[in-house]
């Protein structure tokens, strides 16, 4: 799998390390049956707002955290989704598992449209789709034991038709879920307080992973970690996603964690999404203005790297009053007067996965 | 990247800072940390969590407060001991020759004072001036910081700038004395990277601007590579390995330099299909193992890991660590992704 | 900024008017609580009834009743006393108001300059014995029963040892115009001041230190230790300064409900004519009228006061602007 099968036709088939094109395994196999390789998520022109204003000043305002977004989350791939703080990421992701509701647009998953699916007809569905936050501490209670966290989406979702969940088995899969993260059987009865920042990533991850979900929706997952523990939960998503089968969509703010664990990446700013393609495409030619600022702000554990930086001016601006035109325009080192009058829509660029909303993308193919 | 030669600004000695344990005896949560920094040198202090790094720079600025806490060995700023200093006499050389700025510049500034009104109170802490002319180095200094009309920031409240320029202002009022030596711990770990990308940039002109001497607290070995001249890695109070940051990067002497660069994935270059993870986790202070402390982490541990590791010399490396005495040196990195494209 | 405070003048009539209608619902409509009972007395004539009845309008529908009732109370402020036939109820509220705002007001003055002093001194010396000591003090003034307190003061300051030098200053119990005779009304006062505010002194002195010794840990606080401030600087003009957005807070609806009749045990203690004792009155005998006055008085002041610690807050704390 050298050079991550940038050729393959469809994403679906990329599964890191997957064993070849045409293979995966797990509920991709599923989608395998299907002529065309129809998407496990998708969100159609979604958009969330909030009402933003205090109880003193009665000027109500509508804050787009989510503007329009559209993309689609093929079975067995991870999609990453970077931007900077209050680019809309993390509201995107919850909208995406409807653990936030939509104020437009449209979220299917598995083809079926839970845009306003009510909690009751959600329950279901929600064993099929999890999610993992970046808080590994306050993601669990503190005062019950490892076991039983694990256990706790067990115990309260139904057990599948056919099958019964009597206390062994639900012990049996509490023990299989640890050893599948590397924790030991002892972990099992200890408490999260006792536990470091990586272990408990890895509870929670067990957790997510008690249902046999399709989807899990990381957001910013190991950014609160060291780097060295880092590098471990990282490979911990990777060995799962090729154990099980998973489909990600991994929300992070670090463009080289993203770029490890991703095969497609989506840049946000401002609520929209500006770029999206495969990985190290989009993080190795960008073609939006921004997805370029951002790589090359990234600073490299190297040395002697040419400065081939492009640092942006002022800050980005608040999402209650967005610039007019192309969002990017006020910080854009490439403005020009189209861009100030003129929203650029996200258009395919060059290949079938490749998109970009910009009026003069930096790469054209 | 050569640090100024010179006289050194500050020489840290064999500083140890420990707790009373429980039980009695003390547990020392830095352990004989040594080393010096030169008039408008950047020195990078990386660490994980719990290493140290913090610890050992509020111990510089006599703000370590633990109850119990005891420091000792040596810090000399300009051949001046820092350690047991007098605490009016520390006041007068905290923020006028010693500055410190924090990771998180909305809760480093009080929240009830404009930004302004905080600048302007170091200014005459230290000077002797009239409030309107504090006011004008105030609103001299955030402008020099790139702080855009400072005039109107500087009556503006810390929630109601963003995070960078909060920065820029912690900076700002940082050097408004102009002091030899800034103290950054963590100063972008709270910023976005496009904004980050900024105030690295500042901080690597003070030198030029201001002749300040920089001691960078970051866990971002990123941040070290390319703002430091020096670069000293911490594992659980100690010193693991220290040198020029070039020889560093390019050849680690302590597998724990080298375990935290190959932990981290590459933005360029192919994509390894796991990453080189260090397996488990730091040890707790009160719970070091027995001789190197990084030794249940280590791919090299052998039987003269169980002795404490000597600080030995190799090239302008001090390393930590048995193996460049057994003639077993880790392998060089590669200098630079040259398969990075140049964004056009 | 004007909208802000219309818009909260308009939820202070809300409540008001909430309060007013549940007070006379509890007192006037609550089935079997017929006034017209009470205000003819014992065993009286169905014609007596009938007259009662016409003459306060019982007879008319409840929502008529309430107006009329909110009309003598605010309007015409000629509502009279059930019990006292013929006393003004409006008169009488603000006769007794200006006593209690003197005790309390006075009393408040007491306990946040003291309790300001210990907290802020414990929190500087903290871990030391003073520090332990000040707490120490604090807890038994939580612990002394306000009536006790008054009534030991008395024992002391009235009767055994009145005639020493220390004490014969001391008037007897009662109240004296400010505006009259201002060393008689700062004598008759200065001691239900001190008893009123013991309780307030240990509470607010703890609380106080226990914010500032928090707020030790706070950044800002590192980050000015680090400008080279001294340390009486940074924890008053930084410290302190914080600690004042909680301390206010509770110190507003602390004052609020002692003006608004929470004074009762040291008015009646000390025999301060004021709200509080009023209102002990008007409830002992069931007096409708002077209850719905004195409630009435009482919510408006929490109202009011509540509505000032909002404003005092906006200037405390500009994250809330």
């Amino acid at each position: 799998m050298k050079g991550h099968g940038r050729d393959d036709a469809t994403p679906a088939a990329q599964a890191p390390g997957g064993p070849g094109p045409a293979v995966s395994t797990g509920p991709a196999q599923m989608d395998a049956l299907l002529p065309v390789p129809t998407p496990l998520l998708e969100a159609r022109h979604l958009v969330r707002e909030y009402r933003v204003g205090g109880a003193f000043t009665r000027r109500r305002q509508v804050l787009r955290a989510v503007d329009n977004v559209s993309l689609q989350v093929f079975a067995g791939e991870t999609l990453g989704i970077v931007g900077e703080s209050g680019c809309g990421k993390s509201t995107l992701g919850r909208c995406l598992l409807r653990l936030d509701d939509p104020t437009g647009g449209e979220v299917l998953f598995e083809n079926r449209d839970i845009t306003r699916l009510g909690e009751r007809a959600l329950r279901p569905l929600r064993r099929r789709m999890q999610m993992v936050f970046q808080d590994s501490y306050s993601s669990l209670n503190p005062r019950r034991r490892v076991g039983d966290l694990i256990a706790e989406p067990l115990r309260v979702h139904p057990a599948p038709e056919g099958s019964s969940r009597t206390a062994a088995a639900i012990r049996a899969r509490v023990e299989e879920l640890a050893e599948l993260v590397g924790l030991s059987a002892a972990a099992l009865s200890r408490y999260p307080h006792q536990f470091s920042g990586g272990q408990r990533q890895r509870i929670n991850i067990a957790r997510a992973l008690a249902l046999s979900p399709a989807l899990v929706v990381a957001d910013e997952p190991v950014s609160a970690l060291d780097v060295s523990v880092q590098a471990q939960v990282v490979n911990l998503f990777a060995d799962l996603q090729e154990r099980l089968g998973l489909t990600y969509v991994f929300i992070a703010h670090d463009l080289s964690v993203v770029r490890q664990i991703a095969n497609r990446v989506a840049v946000m700013y401002l609520g929209a999404v500006v770029e999206m393609g495969d990985a190290d495409a989009v993080l190795h030619s960008p073609a939006h203005p921004y997805s370029a600022a951002l790589v090359s702000a990234v600073p490299e554990p190297v040395v002697g790297l040419p400065d081939r930086r492009t640092v942006l001016t002022g800050d980005v601006p608040s999402p209650v009053s967005p610039p007019s035109g192309c969002r990017f325009h006020t910080r854009c080192p490439a403005m020009r007067p189209v861009c100030r009058s003129e929203a650029p829509k996200l258009r395919p660029l060059g290949g079938e996965f490749r998109s970009v909303a910009c009026h003069f993308p930096l790469t054209a193919a | 990247m050569t640090a100024t030669p010179g006289f050194p600004l500050l020489e840290v000695e064999a500083l140890t800072i420990s707790l009373p344990a429980r039980g009695g005896g003390w547990t020392d949560l830095v352990r004989d940390v040594s080393f010096s920094l030169a008039p408008r040198e950047i020195l990078g202090l990386v660490g994980e969590s719990g290493s140290g790094k913090s610890l050992t720079a509020l111990a510089l600025m006599g703000l370590v407060d633990a109850p119990g806490a005891r420091i000792t060995g040596s810090a000399r700023y300009r051949g001046r001991e820092l350690l047991g200093l007098k605490k009016r006499e520390m006041q007068l050389l905290r923020g006028a020759e010693i500055a410190m700025i924090f990771q998180d510049p909305m809760t480093a500034f009080t929240p009830v004072y404009t930004v302004g009104a905080q600048i302007d109170e170091q200014i005459r802490a230290h000077r002797a001036l009239s409030r309107a002319g504090a006011r004008a180095r105030t609103v001299e200094m955030l402008g020099e910081m790139g702080v855009p009309d400072p005039a109107r920031a500087a009556d503006r409240y810390p929630h109601q700038l963003s995070g960078g320029l909060r920065q820029r202002a912690m900076i700002a009022m940082a050097l408004s004395c102009n002091p030899s030596l800034l103290i950054a711990d963590e100063p972008t770990t709270a910023l976005d990277v496009t904004v980050q990308a900024q105030i690295l940039g500042l901080l690597r002109r003070l030198r030029r601007d201001y002749a300040s001497a920089v001691l960078l607290i970051t866990h971002d070995m990123g941040v070290v590579a390319e703002t430091c001249d020096r670069t000293m890695v911490l594992y659980s109070g100690s010193i693991a390995e220290s040198g020029p940051t070039d020889a560093l990067f390019l050849q680690p002497g302590h597998p724990y330099t080298a375990g935290l660069l190959d932990s981290i994935p590459p933005l360029h270059g192919p994509r390894p299909r796991r990453l080189p993870a260090i397996p488990g986790a730091p040890p707790s202070p009160a719970q070091r193992p027995q001789g190197c402390s990084f030794r249940p982490r280590c791919a090299f541990n052998h039987a003269a890991c169980l002795d404490p590791p000597p600080m030995l010399r190799r090239g302008r490396q001090d390393i930590a660590c048995v193996l460049p005495a057994e003639g077993r040196d880790l392998p060089p990195r590669p200098m630079a992704s040259f398969d990075a494209p140049v964004p056009a | 900024m004007l909208m802000a405070l219309l818009g909260r003048l308009g939820q202070t009539l809300l409540v008001l008017l909430g309060i007013s209608v549940l007070v006379f619902a509890v007192f006037f409509a609550t089935p079997g609580a017929d006034p017209t009972a009470r205000i003819a007395g014992r065993n009286a004539s169905p014609e007596t009834m009938a007259a009662v009845r016409h003459e306060y309008g019982f007879d008319r529908p409840l929502p008529v009743q309430y107006l009329r009732m909110m009309d003598k109370l605010f309007v015409t402020r000629d509502l009279s006393s059930f019990v006292d036939h013929g006393q003004k109820v409006v008169p009488e509220v603000l006769r007794a108001a200006p006593v209690t705002l003197s005790l309390v007001g006075g009393a408040a003055a007491i306990w946040v300059a003291a309790s300001v002093t210990i907290g802020t001194i414990a929190a500087a010396m903290r871990g030391s014995w003073i520090d332990r000591g000040l707490m120490m003090l604090g807890l038994v003034g939580i612990s002394m029963p306000v009536f006790w307190l008054g009534e030991v003061a008395n024992l002391v300051t009235q009767s055994r040892y009145h005639h020493s030098w220390l004490f014969s200053w001391v008037p007897g119990l009662g109240y004296v115009s400010l505006w009259r005779d201002p060393s008689g009304w700062f004598a008759h006062l200065v001691i239900p001041w001190i008893v009123l505010a013991v309780l307030f002194i240990g509470i607010y002195g703890r609380v106080l230190r226990a914010d500032l010794v928090a707020s030790f840990d706070e950044d800002f606080m590192r980050t000015a230790r680090a400008k080279g401030l001294s340390d009486s600087r940074v924890l008053l003009h930084h410290g302190l300064r914080t600690s004042m957005i909680t301390f206010v807070s509770l110190f507003g609806l602390d004052f609020a409900q002692l003006v608004g009749g929470g004074a009762l045990l040291t008015e009646v203690v000390f025999g301060l004519p004021g709200v509080g004792r009023l209102t002990y009155q008007a409830l002992n005998n069931l007096d409708l009228p002077l209850i719905m006055a004195t409630v009435m008085y009482s919510a408006v002041f929490v109202v009011l006061a509540n509505a000032v610690v909002d404003l005092v807050y906006l200037l405390l704390d500009p994250r809330t602007r």
